[in-house]
């Protein structure tokens, strides 16, 4: 029964893994059919928590929910199964392009493919930055957090590391102060 | 054999600091592999992002393996080396999130609602949005829209389809995995060689 339960969210997660197409939120109705309403792993009001724990956690989106729950149901060896299970349809299907994509790099044909697809890409980054300041409700009085953010990375190169860690910093003493 | 160690360093820092999703991940994973190591080139990263987001999974995983192959591959590494440093900056990527979960599962659940953490991450959610400007203002780079005076054409077709992409994903909310194919196609016709 422990053994079969270990499988069962190595399962459930890999399949999770494969289908999350695009990633993000786009996961989480499906998420939520597997643990929540299919094999009742956690309730829905827990896994609501769960969902904004692991938001706003750093890390993979999913990786952070599948270990979650793995830990749930088996403790760390359960974390373990859910989290193997959710990176490994990645890490194969990304092995198999990758081993092959270098060999069709120089086709001429993949070669004026992608130089059509790489503005692409770059409007796609551009898209989530909209929809996160949207999200962070940015006002008058925070709109220059995330401009000077992107102005000491953009021009002086300065890690995204710092930024976050004074960003952090920065949020705590504010915190302190309007207390 | 150091490339190994500085890939695990690499992105372990970026598993741990990599706050916002896949996409806030992405200007770490830029930063580090493109700027600071220098592993891939601009146009390798960008490649990469469009084939993670193509393909099934999260993001960030996808393009963690695809950067620690493409790294490898780009040092001169054979296949199956490569192939170790992919598992290397995949299992690097998801180490400090399963140490963080397991952790707030066993004692930090309930200091998640606490006051000063809620600060902190609201420090965080406005620098986050600037980490994917940066990203975005990064990638706008010579090899991804070629310059008016080495290519005038494809700098213009590039010019257009960025913001064709941009309009068809924000305003049309076209599904983001065909608007990269619609490109591929345009980049077909218009920028073949």
């Amino acid at each position: 029964m422990k053994n079969n339960i270990y499988w069962e969210s190595f399962k459930t997660f890999f399949k999770i893994g494969i289908f999350t197409l695009g990633g993000g939120y786009a996961m989480i109705p499906l998420i939520e059919e597997e643990v929540v309403n299919k094999h009742r792993w956690v309730e829905k009001d827990e896994m609501l928590d769960l969902i904004a724990i692991a938001q706003s956690c750093p890390g993979v989106f999913a990786i952070n929910i599948a270990t979650f729950i793995g830990y749930k149901l088996n403790k760390t060896r359960g974390a373990i199964a859910t989290t193997i299970g959710t990176a490994l349809p990645s890490f194969l299907i990304i092995l198999l392009i990758a081993i092959f994509f270098s060999q069709f790099k120089d086709n001429p044909y993949v070669a004026a493919m992608f130089r059509g697809i790489r503005p692409a890409v770059v409007a796609l980054i551009a898209v989530p930055t909209f929809n996160l300041g949207k999200r962070a409700q940015l006002n008058v009085w925070t709109i220059w957090i995330p401009v000077v953010s992107a102005l000491l990375i953009w021009l002086l190169g300065v890690s995204p590391i710092w930024i976050i860690i004074a960003a952090g910093i920065g949020g705590y003493i504010y915190g302190r102060i309007a207390k | 054999m150091m490339i190994y160690l500085n890939l695990f360093i690499t992105f372990f820092k970026i598993g741990l600091f990599g706050f916002g999703g896949g996409y806030g991940m992405l200007s770490l994973i830029q930063h580090e592999t493109v700027e600071r190591w220098q592993w891939l080139s601009s146009s390798d990263f960008t490649d990469i992002v469009a084939i993670s987001q193509m393909t099934p999974g999260p993001i960030g995983i996808n393009s963690a393996t695809y950067c620690g192959y493409t790294a490898c591959a780009n040092a001169g590494f054979s296949m199956p080396m490569s192939i170790l440093g992919s598992a290397t900056a995949t299992f690097a990527l998801v180490l400090p999130s399963l140490i963080l979960m397991i952790l707030i599962s066993k004692m930090f659940m309930r200091f998640m609602h606490h006051h000063s953490v809620e600060s902190v991450f609201r420090g965080l959610r406005p620098a986050v949005v600037g980490l994917l400007a940066a990203a975005t203002l990064l990638l706008c780079t010579s090899e991804n829209f070629s310059t008016p005076t080495e290519n005038l054409w494809q700098f213009c077709i590039s010019c257009f389809l960025f913001l064709a992409a941009f309009y068809g994903v924000k305003v049309v909310k076209i599904n983001p995995i065909r608007m990269i194919l619609y490109c591929a196609l345009a980049g077909l016709v218009l920028l073949y060689e």
